[in-house]
């Protein structure tokens, strides 16, 4: 064997060994990375923040937040914490979110993870409250309602159902969320009587199922006069459809037959 | 290693002072770095918990992530707005100024400052050197100190691939820090790590073989203007520096002699060097200096000196 192939040998080899030392490092590092993202899967984090991946890729883990919220609220997790470490976040059993009007924490970020372009807390979206109805001492038929009266936007995110039951029986005073003004900001799980809090903020992903575009619905899309998740229809290729009237989709029934 | 004229005479080698005013003096570089360090962890700590202000402005807010003086000047870890970066985003724009602001500063007074002067691990990598030199304890394998350029690579690498700020993600510097700051918790098992790794494993093992923020700045560092200079006239070359230098590769006295200064970007400018040297042939000077003297030609290749 000459020199030259004798280096040329070397090189490769050298060269083989420092990929494979780069790839089983990097597949270690790549597992902690993961296993950090899955971490804060549940978190709820402070208002005007991105959906989770890109907030996760966007936070810079100053905790800027942390220091502007006058209340307490937020905290940078901890190793092995509730969410990826060095990330903020909150418990609102703990303290909620209280929801300040001129949005400190939004504001004091500096990496675009909060989203400046938020300016009504009220369209925060921390969360969604669900309430454990089995476990809820006024959907058991007592008197409490606590979540309803302490729910900032009271009347919207949380409302009463008093339908009454059975004539045998007395009215129930039913709370329940109502998902297009819940922000989440979990003042109801805070002061929620039940030993474990009957009433939860979660995020709206472990909660929410979407019905899909297939579906038409009248409900609220008729009611308010515009399309709930239905994209514009189409125009079919053969047939020239006739053009909706209130709502995008398909509403004939309730109309007159077509001309 | 000779030079053109006669080595000095005798070799003497550094001893340690028996006065207090002469040992405050030879450990004058530690006690400043480990004041700035501390000063600064203090700068957020009490910002965030005791609510410093000046005239009304929160002093220092944030962390060595990002944070903002005064309220109006945003400051960020120039790295770390790297990864966000290679991940395929967008930081927002105050971060993005903040990391500049960091970047300028550190090139005009040599990338690894941080290093030495600022980072919060360094107090926890020299204690576990001061007790492996005490101990006696040997490395227990080598590692090329090159391999943190890997390390480096490999965090924009897996930043692209996992979508988010891959070190960042892991960093034991950041947890340190935040767990300084913001409160104590788990982090330590992350820092003792990093401590028995260093103490056990392999001499600045973490500083000068891993960590890619050290790496990252290192980089950075032959722009520095704040450098060690080098008296070639006055140098027995008794090897006391070498002997003490956290990255023995940067104190090339071939090097050294011909740019009269060390260039090499891994130097953090910790000044123990300068400290130890018996003979005060090593100081601290300005880089515009030494332009002035030697040649500028060789400035970009001293580092790759065979030795």
């Amino acid at each position: 064997m000459n020199d030259s192939s004798r280096t040329r040998r070397d090189f490769l080899v050298k060269g083989a060994q420092m990929a494979g030392a780069a790839a089983s490092v990097g597949f270690i590092w790549h597992a902690l990375v993961k296993s950090e993202a899955r971490a804060s899967a549940g978190a709820l984090r402070p208002p005007g923040a991105l959906a989770e991946r890109d907030f996760a890729a966007q936070c810079i883990k100053c905790g800027q937040c942390v220091r502007a919220c006058p209340y307490g609220t937020l905290s940078l997790a901890s190793v092995a914490g509730p969410a990826a470490t060095g990330t903020p976040h909150f418990e609102p059993r703990t303290v909620p979110c209280y929801m300040c009007p001129d949005l400190p924490c939004t504001r004091a970020c500096p990496s675009g993870a909060l989203d400046p372009a938020l300016d009504d807390v009220n369209r925060a979206r921390m969360g969604l409250a669900v309430i454990d109805e089995e476990h809820c001492l006024s959907w058991q038929g007592l008197r409490c309602e606590v979540c309803y009266r302490v729910c900032p936007l009271r009347g919207k995110a949380i409302v009463i159902n008093t339908e009454s039951r059975k004539t045998s029986r007395h009215a129930v005073f039913e709370p329940m969320v109502d998902s297009e003004h819940c922000t989440g900001c979990g003042l109801c799980e805070k002061s929620c009587p039940t030993e474990l809090a009957a009433i939860r903020v979660l995020r709206p992903e472990f909660v929410q199922g979407r019905i899909g575009a297939h579906y038409r619905m009248q409900d609220k899309a008729s009611r308010s006069g515009q399309a709930a998740d239905a994209p514009a229809a189409a125009p079919s290729p053969r047939i020239a459809a006739p053009k909706p009237q209130a709502a995008p989709g398909v509403d004939y029934l309730n109309q007159a037959a077509p001309p | 290693m000779t030079s053109g004229h006669d080595r000095p005479r005798v070799v003497r080698h550094f001893v340690l002072p028996g006065t207090l005013r002469g040992k405050l003096h030879a450990w004058r570089f530690v006690i400043a770095r480990r004041s700035v360090q501390i000063a600064t962890l203090l700068l957020f700590f009490g910002t965030l918990h005791w609510g410093w202000k000046i005239a009304g402005r929160p002093l220092l807010a944030g962390n060595l992530s990002a944070s903002e003086l005064l309220g109006a000047i945003p400051l960020a870890d120039p790295f770390a707005v790297l990864q966000i970066l290679a991940s395929g985003h967008r930081p927002g724009r105050e971060v993005l100024t903040g990391a500049a602001i960091v970047l300028a500063v550190y090139l005009l007074l040599g990338g690894r400052v941080f290093c030495a002067w600022v980072c919060p691990m360094n107090i926890v990598t020299d204690t576990a050197t001061t007790l492996r030199e005490k101990v006696g304890v040997r490395d227990l394998f080598h590692l090329s100190p090159k391999a943190r350029y890997w390390v480096l690579a490999l965090a924009l690498a897996l930043s692209a691939s996992t979508g988010v700020a891959a070190f960042e993600w892991i960093s034991p510097i950041g947890i340190l820090h935040r767990e300084l700051v913001f409160g104590l918790g788990l982090g330590f098992i992350a820092v003792l790590g990093v401590f028995l790794f260093d103490l056990l494993v392999l001499r600045h093992g973490w500083c000068g073989h891993l960590c890619p923020l050290g790496a990252f700045w290192s980089l950075g560092g032959p722009a520095g203007q704040i450098r060690v200079a080098f008296d070639d006239a006055s140098c027995t070359r008794c090897g006391d520096c070498v002997k003490v230098c956290p990255e023995p590769a940067v104190l090339n006295f071939t090097a050294a002699a011909r740019n009269g200064m060390v260039l090499a970007g891994e130097c953090t400018n910790c000044g123990r060097c300068v400290a130890i040297c018996p003979e005060s042939s090593l100081s601290f000077g300005l880089r515009a200096r030494r332009v002035a003297a030697a040649p500028i030609a060789h400035e970009f290749t001293q580092t790759r000196e065979p030795r």
